[in-house]
């Protein structure tokens, strides 16, 4: 089937007109339904703007319930308002824009100047915002329309003096009013230096010449400068001569002015402004301010130039929607809507184009509403209520309270009411619609229910997490999921989910009825609601049937090629499963299904690294695949075993975990021998082909086999591997040779050709994370493989330990007594006293400073140093009595589970405290609690534990471990939410990143932005551990040495 | 004699001898004199596993073995990237005497093989991938700062915090802090290294005077420290030159000096009391403390707390070249656009790996280059990136959706879809992986 694709969605403004083009009805009644409960003709729910209620038919297109998709209306405002989203804008257009011709404010060239630059941006698809600010900003510096004003000359013979008062003396005044124009005596006189720069001085002659000329014939008509030339004297004098005629400009030392010295001996000065190392030429202007014209005169030769315009008002922006005109005097008058929508109304398309705006979609006079569009009833549902009763949108109570004030403000206009109670109507239709777009807008109440509670307008609709954008457009409800909690099953494969029965006779698949499985379907249809069974069938026609008990027989014999089938889902069966939080695409993978008795979903502990999950009560969400697209992609993408390997660091994710390490370093230490039905009911769920060769025959003439051999059947064949593993000593380090083979931790991994020659399996081997026999397997001998081994693993693992047995209980942590006395009275007191002189030191003032410490700080870091030592040589001494036999110990050295540290405490000692990284100091003044006395600096008043969890804390040691816990607490609660915000802003960045035919990343803009991925082009989840290619395995491989 | 050794050193390098054994081997022979026995070259020291490929580069045959510069040649000729080839080159070459030309081809064949295998494929979403792999391990890291090479140095923020900075973009971060590396002289003398820390470390009036205001006389009093003043190398004069620097009526007494003020308020004292005890003597404003620490490679060098990288630059003593500091911004302002890229590679690397967490280098390099490519260090989130986008349904869905509608609407936007949630929004297949490609079946290819 060919889909249609949106291709591209335009944004725009809706012009009056069309929001009355695309109106099914207009909507002048500010109510729902009518007495007899129908709706009423021209209300708000309308029949012609769709249909809610089911059997009823939309009055504009005819289609039922779920067919019509609603049809907008419109409501006639009586009286223009500004559409609060816009407010902003609208001061700043005002404000740019001349108030009687309505052109911007700016020169032609600027306009042309920065719509090259916008449309600039747009070629770039950048933003165009800082180039359009910019305009703002400069337009609206503009005192003066240079479009709606005059020009023309007067002489200026006499008029020298006149020009340097700061009133406009009668002479000249006189001279104005001659030509036709006014000046009132209030008028301002004073001169100012020309914004528009002139010519920069070292660019002429140069490249400047033209501007220079250019003035030289409009302010003083020399018109046989265009024919001169310009030559430099000296690095501070020009020369323009044509023919007898010469003019000279000249730098003044100061370098603050030109000065034009023309034949004759008259002269004139232009001022020069430093602008960085550049010396730009100005010309002089003076300016007559007057109430509602500027006046600006140029010197010219004899005369002066005159442009009269238009002089601009500041507009006050009173937030929400309120304009004010700032008079000369300081008065403020109010822009009415009207008058707003008017002036922006002048505005000439070419002049909106510079502002950035689009003419054809989004004319600024649209920004103030003379007409609502009603959004369908299909986008503001009512609801029934159990009573009866219906129950409207918030946005149809909106629209109910605008349609009434409009009506209201009609009928008072039409009787002639007073100004000020039109005024007060015009405000509260200015409210309603406002609150109608935006409920949340500052300075104004939010519009409320009966019931007290905001309502949800607009924007609020849209905004947030659970707004349009991202609760329903981004992220949905669907359909064909199950969530329950997950339990832990070894039995079953790292790629399979247990499902239970219950849930997988509700989930279903539809299949295609076909020659091939017409037999099959008919089975599953005559088995109807009990397990392999079917929930409905659907004819040809489309006709859905409910499969009930009265049914079976009769469809499943109708039941024939071209029907469909929705049958329940199966052994077999491609689903997704997914924990949240979704945190990379490790979080949702592909499972098999394998329908099982009981409540839970069944999980390969193996795969719970990948989802971060434990058994803890997590529960975990699944997925039916619908299509047949989506099984091949899930099968070929999201498959667990696809996914072995992660893409964040190249290495297995997957793999075993707890129980499995300890099992499996259990089987594998030491010199473990087992008689065969040993062996065979270790591997008893396990496919394998032969157990091998006996390694030896035991004191009792029985042949026997080791932990080793029987781990080694479930390496495949050809495997050929040697890594040093977790409980390797790092010899190497030390200076010392690794004996390998013989070391007598075990530690050398040596794997020949499938068989485990040397070395036990820990976390190193096959934990997630490290993995190193999986990442072996995956690569070489494929993903099947791996999971196969990681499968196989798992339930060899299981059956050792439980045959073997592995508990870890209170008891496990005891101590003999000359052990404790040991910690307590050797170690613990030893650093308490060493402490004390610390302290002792530094009362004494004899401590020395660290370099760049204070004295204080220099003591709380002996100290803390001294206590973490305390309490590393008390875990040490712990751990020599406790042994390797200990399970604690076990699982630490293994990699199983937690760490020697944990043991520490659990056995020995505790140790420090800590709050901000410190030792305890917060609490009372000078103490941390009323058991010590101020000023005590002790390890014991500043939280130091030196009892063991085992022995049980002292009251004080409680509290102190309590508060160090509550920061952990506290951390880890703003860490999920900074962590989860931040991810949020990386993916929302970088999602578009794709890697093209070419090799290279892109983004939407096809803008490189890297010219081969990572540099190398390789994929990490398909690297070594971030190598793309590991030359020291095909050396070895190859020519045997590294 | 110089043009006769530059042309060994040439000869030998093509033959694939490192530089430094080549310009050493050059000190001791010419072109002419290197046609010497084996015996002869390891008597003059060369190393023996050079004096084969010295041998084999004057054509004298070693029978059946690959030569040095076979191993070159052939592994230049391969289209892998070059640092990948230089690995390999010194890979081969030290099991040179182990391989046969057969062998290198099959070994030469293996490498690309294995390293076509791991090429990315195309259209695959990288930058999603990169973003899951940084997101990821955020909820594994810390929050709290902690210190930074053992006891004694410098705070320095890390964890997510760090990360989160880096990625904001900021002016400024947290705890700013340079690495200075010193030139040989200074970085083998620890003295000499703490006299060059103490010119950087900045240094206040109030840390070598005492600074007293006297409400009898109006004015301050500042005696000097000479203990102070000796230890951190400044002399009277220049704590006198600073305090004439502020045109004040002074006094100048055998170990006081005395400053009135001009108008005989309080609050003028009180605020002429502050400035002068915040006067800087000595040192680089910024630079709040400078500590001498040991490298790793044995080489003193200097830890800062505040950073100003520019003013570090024309300290006397200071290797400029290999000066770092954590202020990403200020890389981006001092040294350029790809600096600041490979600042916030670094950077972030390593405030992964403190956390003890492992991603791949791919990752970071998009994300850094992401941030970088139009040239400005650029924020990931909504001033930044993600604002910046082309779509309109995208930077709605991101943040501040009503803003950017209303916008959309006012600017004529055309969103062409071209993104992941523009096209999730309206419901198509998004155009990334699998989602851009179609698939067509052959009719013929059907029955």
């Amino acid at each position: 089937m060919r889909t249609k694709r949106i291709k591209a969605i335009k944004f725009g403004l809706l012009s009056p007109k069309e929001i009355r083009k695309m109106s099914a009805a207009k909507v002048i009644t500010a109510d729902t339904y009518g007495e007899d409960g129908f709706p009423i003709e021209t209300g708000l729910v309308n029949q012609r703007l769709g249909v809610i209620d089911p059997g009823l038919r939309c009055k504009t297109c005819g289609g039922r319930m779920g067919e019509c998709p609603g049809h907008f209306g419109h409501i006639e405002l009586a009286a223009p308002v500004i559409h609060v989203g816009y407010a902003k804008l609208i001061h700043k257009i005002l404000s740019a824009t001349c108030r009687r011709c309505g052109r911007l404010l700016l020169s032609e060239p600027a306009k042309q100047e920065y719509l090259a630059k916008i449309e600039e941006q747009k070629e770039k698809q950048a933003d165009i915002n800082e180039v359009v600010k910019q305009v703002f900003k400069e337009a609206s510096k503009n005192e003066v329309c240079m479009y709606c004003g005059d020009y023309f000359s007067i002489d200026s013979e006499g008029l020298e003096e006149d020009l340097d008062k700061s009133s406009v003396s009668s002479e000249l005044r006189e001279r104005i009013e001659d030509r036709g124009f006014s000046v009132s005596k209030n008028a301002i006189l004073h001169r100012e230096i020309d914004p528009e720069r002139l010519f920069r001085w070292g660019d002429v002659p140069g490249r400047d010449n033209k501007q220079l000329i250019e003035f030289l014939v409009r302010d003083f008509e020399l018109t046989w400068v265009k024919k001169a030339k310009i030559s430099k004297k000296d690095d501070n004098t020009v020369v323009i001569s044509a023919g007898a005629k010469t003019l000279e400009l000249s730098l003044s030392s100061r370098r603050d002015c030109v000065r034009l010295n023309f034949e004759g001996g008259r002269s004139y000065e232009l001022p020069v402004k430093k602008e960085g190392m550049a010396l730009f030429v100005y010309s002089y202007r003076w300016v007559i301010t007057d109430t509602d014209k500027v006046y600006i005169l140029k010197r010219g030769w004899d005369k002066l130039l005159i442009y009269c315009g238009e002089r601009q008002k500041r507009i006050k922006y009173e937030k929400p929607t309120t304009y004010k005109e700032i008079e000369e005097d300081g008065r403020e008058r109010r822009l009415m809507p009207t008058d707003v929508r008017e002036r922006l109304e002048r505005i000439p398309d070419e002049d909106v184009e510079v502002l950035g705006m689009d003419p054809a979609n989004a004319r600024p006079e649209w920004m103030v509403l003379t007409v609502l569009p009603v959004p369908p009833v299909t986008a503001r549902p009512s609801i029934t209520l159990e009573s009866g009763q219906r129950s409207e949108d918030d946005l149809t109570h909106k629209l109910v309270d605008i349609i009434r004030i409009n009506q209201r403000f009609m009928e008072n206009r039409d009787a002639g009411a007073p100004q000020l109670i039109i005024e007060d109507l015009w405000e509260l239709l200015q409210y309603h619609v406002s609150t109608y777009f935006d409920n949340e807008i500052q300075g104004i109440p939010p519009a409320r229910h009966r019931s007290g509670r905001p309502l949800k307008t607009m924007a609020q609709r849209l905004k947030g997490k659970e707004g349009r954008f991202r609760g329903s457009l981004s992220g949905k409800r669907v359909n064909f999921s199950a969530r329950t909690v997950i339990s832990p099953d070894p039995d079953i494969g790292i790629d399979e989910v247990g499902v239970p029965v219950d849930v997988a006779k509700e989930l279903t698949i539809t299949v295609n009825v076909t020659e091939r499985n017409l037999e099959a379907m008919r089975e599953l249809v005559r088995n109807g609601k009990n397990h392999p069974g079917a929930n409905y069938a659907i004819r040809p026609d489309g006709r859905r049937l409910k499969l009930m008990e009265s049914n079976y027989e009769t469809l499943a014999s109708e039941l024939d090629i071209g029907w469909k089938v929705e049958r329940h889902l199966i052994d077999g069966d491609i689903v997704l499963f997914n924990r949240q939080p979704s945190l990379h695409r490790l979080s949702i993978m592909a499972h098999y299904v394998r329908v099982m008795p009981g409540r839970t979903f069944r999980l390969n502990p193996a795969v719970c690294p990948p989802y971060n999950a434990d058994y803890d009560g997590d529960e975990m969400n699944l997925h039916v695949l619908q299509t047949e697209e989506a099984r091949a992609e899930a099968k070929i993408l999201m498959e667990v075993q696809r996914n072995i390997i992660s893409p964040r660091f190249g290495r297995p994710i997957v793999g075993g975990i707890h129980d499995y390490i300890t099992g499996l370093f259990m089987l594998t230490w030491g010199d473990k021998r087992f008689s065969k039905e040993e062996a065979l009911d270790i591997l008893r769920n396990i496919d394998f082909d032969e157990l091998g060769e006996p390694a030896g025959i035991g004191e009792d003439g029985q042949p026997y086999w080791t932990g080793k051999q029987i781990f080694s059947v479930i390496l495949p064949e050809g495997l050929n591997q040697e890594f040093r593993g977790k409980v390797c000593r790092k010899c190497t380090e030390q200076g010392l040779i690794c004996r390998k083979e013989d070391c007598p931790n075990e530690a050398y991994v040596h794997i020949k050709n499938g068989r485990l020659i040397s070395g036990v399996i820990d976390e190193m081997a096959i934990g997630s994370f490290k993995g190193m026999i999986i990442d072996r397997i995956y690569r070489k001998l494929g993903d099947s493989t791996a999971k196969e081994f990681i499968s196989k693993a798992s339930r060899l693992a299981i059956n050792y330990i439980l045959l073997a047995g592995f508990s870890f209980g209170i008891s496990d942590e005891d101590i003999p007594e000359e052990g404790k006395e040991q910690i307590r009275d050797e170690v613990i007191k030893e650093a308490e006293e060493k402490v004390k002189r610390l302290i002792m030191a530094y009362e004494a003032e004899e401590l020395e400073a660290l370099p760049g410490r204070t004295l204080e700080e220099t003591l709380e870091l002996l100290i803390m140093q001294e206590l973490g030592r305390a309490r590393d040589e008390a875990g040490e001494i712990a751990g020599r009595y406790l042994g390797i036999e200990n399970p604690g110990v076990l699982m630490a050295r293994s990699g199983a589970r937690g760490s020697i540290l944990n043991l520490t405490q659990m056995a020995a000692c505790v140790g420090q405290q800590s709050v901000r990284g410190e030792r305890i100091m917060r609490g009372y003044h000078g103490r941390t609690l009323p058991h010590f006395k101020p000023g005590d600096r002790s390890a014991d008043a500043r939280g130091f534990v030196r009892s063991s969890f085992k022995d049980g804390l002292s009251p004080t040691e409680y509290f102190f471990h309590a508060m160090g816990g509550r920061e952990a607490l506290v951390d880890t609660a703003v860490r999920t939410s900074q962590s989860g915000y931040f991810q949020r802003r990386l993916i929302n960045a970088l999602q578009d990143l794709e890697v093209k035919y070419d090799g290279t990343v892109r983004e939407t803009r096809d803008t490189v932005v890297q010219f081969m991925y990572g540099e190398d082009g390789v994929d990490p989840a398909k690297s070594v551990g971030g190598k793309s290619v590991d030359i020291d395995e095909i050396l070895r491989e190859e020519i045997g040495v590294v | 004699m110089a043009e006769e050794r530059e042309r060994v050193i040439k000869e030998l390098i093509s033959s694939g001898i490192e530089r430094a054994i080549a310009e050493e081997i050059a000190r001791d022979f010419t072109v002419s004199e290197l046609s010497v026995s084996r015996e002869e070259l390891l008597a003059a020291g060369i190393v023996d596993r050079y004096a084969d490929d010295i041998l084999c580069m004057l054509g004298i045959e070693l029978a059946g073995e690959v030569k040095p510069c076979d191993i070159e040649a052939q592994v230049n000729a391969t289209p892998l990237p070059d640092k990948l080839k230089s690995e390999l080159k010194s890979k081969l070459r030290v099991v040179r005497r182990l391989l046969t030309r057969d062998k290198l081809n099959t070994i030469l064949k293996r490498v690309i093989g294995e390293y076509e295998a791991a090429r990315v494929d195309p259209r695959e979403a990288v930058g999603i991938v990169a973003a899951q792999s940084i997101g990821e391990p955020g909820t594994q890291m810390t929050l709290r700062t902690f210190h930074y090479a053992g006891v004694g140095a410098i705070y320095i923020t890390l964890g997510l915090p760090r990360i989160i900075e880096i990625v904001d973009a900021r002016k400024k971060p947290s705890t700013p802090a340079m690495k200075v590396r010193l030139q040989p002289e200074y970085a083998s003398d620890r003295r000499k290294a703490e006299m060059l820390a103490m010119e950087i470390e900045e240094t206040h009036i109030k840390d070598v005077c005492r600074v007293e205001s006297s409400a009898d006389d109006m004015c301050i009093l500042v005696s000097l420290n000479n203990r102070e003043l000796e230890k951190r190398g400044i002399t009277r004069a220049a704590v006198e030159d600073r305090i004439k620097s502020l045109d004040m009526p002074v006094d100048m007494d055998e170990d006081k000096i005395k400053i009135y003020t001009k108008n005989k308020s309080y609050h003028e004292l009180l605020r002429l009391e502050e400035r002068i005890s915040n006067m800087l003597v000595k040192g680089i404003e910024g630079i709040r403390r400078a500590i001498v620490r040991k490298g790793s490679e044995g080489e003193y060098m200097i830890y800062t707390e505040g950073s100003a990288l520019k003013k570090v630059a024309k300290i006397e003593g200071v290797d400029f070249s290999r000066t770092t500091t954590n202020n990403i911004a200020e890389i981006a302002e001092v040294l350029g656009i790809e600096a600041a890229r490979n600042a916030i590679i670094d950077e972030m690397i390593s405030t992964l790996e403190e956390q003890g967490l492992d991603v791949d280098v791919r990752h970071v390099t998009l994300i850094a280059d992401a941030m970088t490519v139009d040239g400005e260090v650029k924020q990931i989130g909504r001033h930044g990136l993600a604002g910046e986008k082309t779509s309109v349904l995208s930077r709605a869905a991101f943040e501040v959706t009503v803003d950017n509608l209303l916008e959309a609407a006012i600017h004529g936007e055309v969103d062409e879809l071209r993104g992941v949630t523009e096209n999730v929004i309206v419901g198509q297949p998004i155009r990334l992986g699998t989602g851009a490609v179609e698939l067509v079946a052959r009719s013929h290819m059907m029955q």
